[in-house]
């Protein structure tokens, strides 16, 4: 079987799942949370069980008396999410008096205030790490099978899974509000040492086939090592994402979004290696004999 | 001489996990309640109490942000400066009985930073006046007493601390104060450096007052009661008296907090009640274990016997963790948790590229125990390689250097730190106690394979 005969396919199922992502990137941008932005988050629980108002939705009208909200969303039962400007202490528990006068007893489950400053500090740093993890997967992969066009091709790989993680949630931002925070770009990261993680096993193999078989061409090589390394390739996936996904349905809601970028990047990273990783390497092997 | 070893192996291993698992049990497990490690060896009190520490997402609290404002504090004493503030504000918390705060000084961007966690803190308000007020450092002369004072004085705290009267002199008037030698004798003694307005007044107090105790308080409480011995007419005093380096230091590092206001604003807090945190972890739990029994199942129903195998190592991989983490002491965040269970499904991943290995030599006809031996050897370079991009993401992470231009957030620290760990400890049970195991059984699998193909034939 010569699975590489179909390169133009994989790019074509690459390209399905990435120009939307990219489109919606492009038009909507991404919903950074105020981990980046700075402003105040406040979860609410109202321990009043039976609070008529709050389920008719006049919650928002009264909360825009004392506070200026962007986001008002339900978070579980009987808990609201409240997003908006920074707000200090004072302010908070003033705001916090005033709706125990019309909804009755209430808990603080979460209260989040971020200066601006830090906000702006933290964009800084996650592109700093986001280079650097690049960079360093870059140079070792290229000095590690001592060819320039493994490391831009796992490079290649690791933006395409990259970009689809960043248009997924683009696309997840504007459709259901899901915010980019400080773990999203955990996930990010993560998602990268995935990608090369499987890229670097297949390519492993490549170099191990060339060296048996010297005279063999790239491609028949590539064949042989992808189906070689396919069936571990997805039961390696498998277990990860058995795991992600009991963690996603179960696990609790702090935690859900990260969980689901893992989820993708899990996904993507796989895919990339077998499926784009390899392809590219071919590709611009070609253009360099041509 | 090849089995023995292999058996003694086995047994270090065997033992490894039963230890693991009595630290990784929890206290209590329904009815069972674990007995304490609390024993006298050889005459040697040995007591080890390993718990899980949860971070601030799970057990609730507080942390806070704060930037240190130092305008009007010379550029050289900035650091010293910064180090005061922290330690004053350790010591305040500590006294407020809030266990396990973390206090940390950080710098960026030309700014001076402390940034707080205070475990259990639900009142942030009430945090913030604790830790955000500036040290007061005030000079107090103790009144003489009579002798029927001086007996009440012992029985009551308070009839003691009402005699000492205030100076007017406070940490205003205090330039600075350092830990020094003294030249002539080597011993420790703590220096003052009056600035000019205090100068005249802490002469005219020492010159009225020899032979009276000059007192030291902090935040309302004495942390010194020296006795004035001679008159100071130039504002510099040293302090000499029964205390080591380390508490001179000390003792410094709190006057120096009085001497150098330190203003304080809020950057960045952030508040979680317990509840929330309860519901997580129950519920992330809950999941892992779902997910460990899948990934098991999976790998029994895909590789069988070998499948089994992995299964014991994955485990083994589990109890591992969890042990260790008690053992270091990993702070455990919500993000953390769910680096532990990803980490869970890579563990399987070299146990995978071992056996796919496996089944490719026995497809070219080797026999079974050459397989496995060169299954283990050619996955090697791929587990290694693979495994390192992931060491080094973890290592971006977690930051251990600190430094400034990148992450210092807990929760990506958290998740980091579970990824690392996992990341090394699968490569030991994926690689080395799989390996044991599968020579362990080989036994079992040759017969196993021989009735199979004496069924086939």
């Amino acid at each position: 079987m010569n699975l590489m005969k179909f390169k133009k396919i994989y790019f074509l199922i690459s390209l399905t799942f990435l120009i939307p992502g990219l489109i919606s990137l492009l038009l909507f941008g991404l919903k950074p949370a105020i981990d980046f932005t700075g402003g105040s988050l406040l979860e609410l629980h109202f321990l009043n069980s039976d609070n008529a108002n709050l389920k008719e939705n006049n919650f928002e009208d009264t909360l825009a008396q004392f506070y200026e909200a962007s986001v008002v969303q339900k978070s579980g039962e009987n808990k609201i999410l409240i997003k908006g400007k920074e707000i200090d202490n004072q302010a908070k528990d003033e705001l916090l008096v005033n709706l125990n006068e019309s909804y009755g007893q209430l808990e603080v489950l979460r209260f989040e205030t971020v200066g601006p400053i830090l906000g702006a500090e933290l964009l800084k740093k996650t592109l700093v790490a986001i280079f650097l993890v690049a960079s360093i997967i870059t140079f070792y992969v290229w000095k590690q099978f001592d060819e320039l066009k493994y490391g831009v091709c796992a490079v290649l790989a690791m933006l395409h899974d990259s970009f689809i993680l960043i248009g997924a949630f683009s696309l997840l931002g504007h459709f259901f509000n899901v915010e980019v925070d400080v773990l999203f770009v955990t996930a990010l990261l993560t998602t990268l040492s995935f990608s090369i993680h499987d890229t670097i096993v297949v390519y492993d193999r490549i170099r191990e086939l060339k060296r048996k078989n010297p005279r063999s061409n790239l491609e028949a090589t590539a064949n042989v090592a992808v189906l070689e390394t396919l069936s571990r390739s997805i039961n390696n996936s498998m277990t990860i994402i058995i795991m992600l996904l009991s963690l996603a349905v179960l696990g609790g809601d702090t935690i859900r979004w990260f969980v689901i970028a893992l989820l993708i990047g899990a996904i993507t990273g796989t895919y990339s290696s077998t499926f784009t990783a390899v392809p590219l390497l071919l590709v611009v092997n070609k253009k360099k004999i041509n | 001489m090849k089995q023995k070893s292999l058996a003694k192996q086995l047994f270090l291993i065997f033992f490894l996990t039963i230890i693991a698992g009595f630290i990784a049990l929890p206290d209590q497990f329904a009815n069972f309640k674990k007995p304490k490690i609390d024993f006298y060896f050889w005459g040697k009190h040995i007591y080890k109490d390993y718990q899980l520490r949860k971070g601030l997402d799970i057990q609730g609290g507080m942390q806070v942000v704060l930037e240190a404002e130092m305008n009007e504090i010379a550029e050289e004493d900035k650091a010293t400066a910064l180090e005061a503030s922290r330690e004053i504000i350790a010591k305040r918390v500590d006294l407020y009985g809030i266990s396990e705060a973390s206090i940390q000084t950080s710098k960026a961007n030309e700014q001076n930073r402390l940034i707080i966690e205070l475990p259990g803190i639900s009142d942030p308000t009430q945090a913030l006046e604790l830790v955000g007020k500036t040290a007061l450092l005030e000079f107090k002369l103790q009144k003489k007493l009579t002798q029927d004072e001086i007996i009440e004085a012992t029985r009551s705290p308070q009839i003691w601390l009402d005699s000492f009267i205030d100076t007017g002199l406070t940490g205003k008037q205090l330039k600075r104060s350092q830990a020094q030698l003294d030249p002539q004798t080597s011993k420790p003694i703590i220096s003052l450096e009056m600035n000019e307005e205090g100068r005249d007044l802490f002469a005219d107090i020492t010159k009225q007052n020899v032979d009276e105790v000059l007192a030291i308080f902090i935040d309302g409480m004495p942390i010194m009661t020296p006795v004035i011995s001679t008159p100071i007419l130039d504002g510099k005093a040293v302090i000499n008296g029964d205390f080591d380096i380390e508490e001179a230091k000390n003792l410094a590092i709190q006057l120096n907090a009085g001497a150098l206001p330190v203003n304080i604003k809020v950057l960045e807090q952030k508040t979680i009640g317990a509840s929330l945190g309860d519901e997580s972890i129950q519920k992330s739990v809950r999941a892992g274990l779902i997910g460990l029994a899948l990934v098991l199942l999976f790998m029994i129903l895909y590789y069988g016997w070998l499948g089994f195998v992995a299964s014991i190592s994955l485990v083994i991989y589990a109890i591992l963790t969890i042990a260790l983490y008690k053992v270091l002491g990993v702070v455990l965040t919500l993000p953390g948790i769910a680096g532990l269970i990803l980490t869970i499904g890579m563990a399987v991943d070299s146990n995978i590229l071992i056996f796919e290995r496996m089944k490719e030599e026995l497809r070219v006809g080797h026999p079974y125990a050459r397989a496995m031996e060169l299954g283990f050897g050619r996955a090697w370079d791929s587990i290694k390689d693979a495994n390192l991009a992931s060491i080094f993401t973890a290592l971006v992470l977690i930051n251990p250097l600190n430094f400034s231009f990148l992450n210092t957030s807990g929760m990506v620290k958290g998740f980091g730190l579970t990824f690392l760990i996992g990341t090394l400890l699968s490569l030991f049970t994926g690689v080395i106690v799989s390996r044991l195991l599968l020579r362990a059984f080989l036994p079992v699998f040759t017969k196993f394979r021989k009735k199979d193909e004496e069924l086939r034939s």
